[in-house]
């Protein structure tokens, strides 16, 4: 939502006087002069920028649109190919990116990836204490009977992700969160292969799912927070989405 | 009870006609070789030779295969025959159609799946006659009906270009289609009716420009397959080629590409439409829909001479008939003001800061809406489409970092986007019918 108030107010920039001199009338009269446009990349990702906003703060769509600032750009560019290549599925995404050549998709991964929103407010869980903590023993020890890592072992102990391909899993809402888990298990968002977050997930229940969900997004951002530099992390799974 | 009686006997005649189709095509009275394949001088290898995908290799062929790999950008081949995120050419892409689901096979040379095994002559019949080997008639929506004019020596060097690409060992996805569509047999009426084989006839009265247009627009660029009009059983109906019409079941809406009301290409430079072809953008406006999806995979890649010639076709093609009667007021002349009032102040909240108060937009960056004919041809869905989907101009070489606009979808209700569009239809001297609400409702999903 904040993404679109964002737009309408850039929208209601227009001066009075544009506004006075703004009625319906015949075809306009050719004039050589013409209104400048920005040739900068921020201009022309309006369309990108209209639900997840200037800063990559997300928040479009009903607060569906997730927080994609900041995040590492290989993971950026590898979810843009994913939307084209259907990979991952949300018609809209795919509606707006399907035409891009590859090199214009990383510089707005790039883009994206460099701005650093500010922190959001952590979501409050919805959930029992109890469900809470078994998504806190999930996301930071994992379940090493059942050969479960734990989200800490590839996303960083931060959670923050480690860059380049490796994304950041707090400052996300609870509904964005569990609808991945549940995509990835489903196998309707899919990385290349090997797709381990799909091999992870397979070994979740729903309830489990939820509660990773919850606690992720009951996390707060720390002020500054960046992925965790490249090769910085050991990865316990052999993944296609990480280029290596 | 009348009405099922009368329901009874179309389903009889239609079974009868059926298994009357079935029984002319067994009995062999259109099994006829085709004379042009006789005719026309080999540009390739022979059969024997093609047995073995190794002869294509050879460095002798590498000039054939690449003018087969440019013409089939020119009919946009991949586009169909890939699917989303699939292997090039190996097909499985379902395109709908009002007879049922159809899906693209597998063109690469994979032996079990592909073409692998095809010679040139029988991939010369699909493409001249729609017969594939085993004498398995082709359904229209390959475009058979236009690839019949290509010239032998092109589908041979097409040919040779899908045979040098790496098979693909992906099976083909059967077709789901209702009876009576299912039974090939019925296409032998269909042929009957509405298909003649027969190759590119240059116009002499006519420049070699012209003609290499019309051999390309007519031909493997098979434009009328979207810019014209289907009849109710799925045929381009003659007398409306290139008059514009709606694609079927994606009900977007292919404008006419004759000098009528439309686009009025009469009124655009050659540049401007060369350029409009090749980048998806000009100063009259950029593509958007399916369009970009020729521009993307297919006209971008073509030379600047026959981008110039299908442009100095187009230009020159008269209006045979007027869309003008079919416009339809689809609200009440009280809504109809209504909403063109309330439009204007969200036209300035959200739209004038691209397009301008006046409506002429800025340069190929963002393109005018005062004397754009997308916006005020006869449906308006188009525009609606537009509003709620927003869109990145296609990214081409020629417009690598393409401008946007953004979805106004969760923005804007649907009384709200009725109103704007219904404002650029009649801003500016646009001189086009409000559009209802209850149409937008009906365009919010995001097309496949």
């Amino acid at each position: 939502m904040r993404g679109v108030v964002l737009l309408a107010l850039l929208a209601l920039g227009v001066s009075d006087a544009a506004l006075a001199s703004g009625k319906p009338s015949a075809r306009p009269a050719p004039t050589t002069e013409q209104p400048k446009v920005s040739t900068s990349l921020r201009q022309r990702i309006a369309g990108c920028i209209a639900c997840h906003g200037p800063y990559g703060q997300g928040g479009g769509s009903g607060g569906f649109a997730p927080r994609i600032g900041g995040k590492p750009a290989g993971y950026l560019y590898h979810q843009l190919q994913n939307f084209r290549d259907g990979r991952r599925v949300y018609p809209l995404m795919t509606w707006m990116v399907q035409y891009l050549p590859d090199p214009y998709m990383k510089e707005i991964a790039q883009y994206f990836s460099d701005q650093s929103p500010p922190p959001p407010a952590p979501q409050t869980p919805m959930v029992a204490a109890a469900t809470l903590d078994m998504g806190r023993k999930l996301a930071t020890m994992g379940d090493p009977a059942r050969g479960l890592p734990a989200c800490m072992a590839c996303h960083g102990s931060s959670l923050m992700g480690v860059q380049p391909d490796v994304p950041g899993l707090i400052g996300l809402s609870n509904d964005y969160i569990s609808a991945q888990l549940g995509a990835f298990k489903q196998g309707t968002r899919r990385t290349k292969a090997p797709d381990c977050m799909h091999e992870v997930t397979a070994k979740l229940d729903g309830a489990e799912i939820g509660a990773v969900a919850a606690w992720l997004s009951s996390r707060p951002v720390p002020a500054g927070a960046r992925p965790e530099p490249a090769g910085s992390v050991k990865f316990p799974l052999q993944c296609g989405s990480i280029d290596g | 009870m009348r009405r099922k009686i009368f329901h009874g006997i179309v389903m009889l005649a239609v079974l009868g006609l059926v298994f009357l189709g079935w029984a002319v095509w067994m009995s062999g009275i259109l099994h006829r070789s085709t004379p042009e394949s006789q005719q026309v001088a080999r540009s390739v290898p022979s059969a024997a030779a093609v047995a073995t995908r190794k002869a294509w290799a050879e460095p002798q062929f590498a000039s054939v295969i690449a003018r087969g790999e440019y013409l089939a950008r020119v009919g946009d081949c991949v586009a169909c025959h890939t699917m989303r995120g699939g292997k090039p050419y190996a097909g499985g892409l379902a395109t709908p159609t009002p007879f049922g689901l159809l899906y693209s096979p597998n063109i690469t040379p994979d032996k079990q799946y592909g073409i692998g095994n095809w010679t040139e002559d029988e991939f010369w019949r699909a493409m001249h006659d729609g017969i594939a080997p085993g004498n398995k008639l082709l359904y229209p929506v390959f475009p058979f009906t236009y690839f019949t004019k290509v010239s032998r020596p092109d589908v041979d060097a097409i040919f040779a270009y899908l045979r040098s690409l790496p098979p693909a060992a992906q099976p083909n996805h059967p077709n789901e289609m209702p009876f009576p569509y299912n039974q090939r047999s019925s296409l032998v009426f269909w042929r009957a009716l509405f298909f003649r084989a027969g190759e590119f006839k240059p116009n002499p009265g006519k420049s070699p420009e012209w003609n290499r247009g019309a051999y390309l627009v007519e031909g493997l660029g098979h434009c009328g397959m979207c810019h014209s009009s289907f009849n109710a059983l799925g045929a381009t109906d003659k007398n409306a080629q290139l008059a514009g019409g709606l694609i079927p079941i994606q009900r977007w809406y292919a404008p006419a590409l004759n000098s009528g009301a439309e686009v009025g290409l009469g009124n655009w430079t050659d540049e401007e439409l060369t350029q409009f072809l090749k980048t998806g953008v000009s100063v009259r406006g950029a593509t958007y829909g399916p369009m970009s999806d020729v521009v993307f995979h297919s006209l971008q890649h073509l030379s600047d001479a026959d981008l110039q010639a299908i442009a100095t076709y187009l230009r020159a093609q008269p209006v045979l008939v007027s869309p003008g009667d079919v416009q339809k007021i689809e609200v009440s002349p009280q809504l109809a003001v209504e909403l063109a009032q309330q439009g204007r102040q969200i036209y300035i909240n959200h739209c004038a800061e691209c397009h301008q108060l006046d409506g002429r937009g800025v340069g190929e960056q963002y393109p005018p809406l005062a004397g754009n004919p997308s916006i005020a041809m006869q449906p308006g869905t188009n525009a609606i489409r537009m509003v709620l989907l927003g869109g990145f101009q296609p990214g081409t070489k020629g417009n690598p970092r393409p401008y946007s606009m953004p979805p106004f979808a969760q923005l804007l209700n649907d009384h709200d986007v009725a109103a704007v569009v219904t404002y650029i239809r009649q801003a500016w001297g646009n001189n086009a019918p409000a559009v209802s609400p209850a149409v937008v409702t009906r365009f919010r999903h995001v097309p496949e």
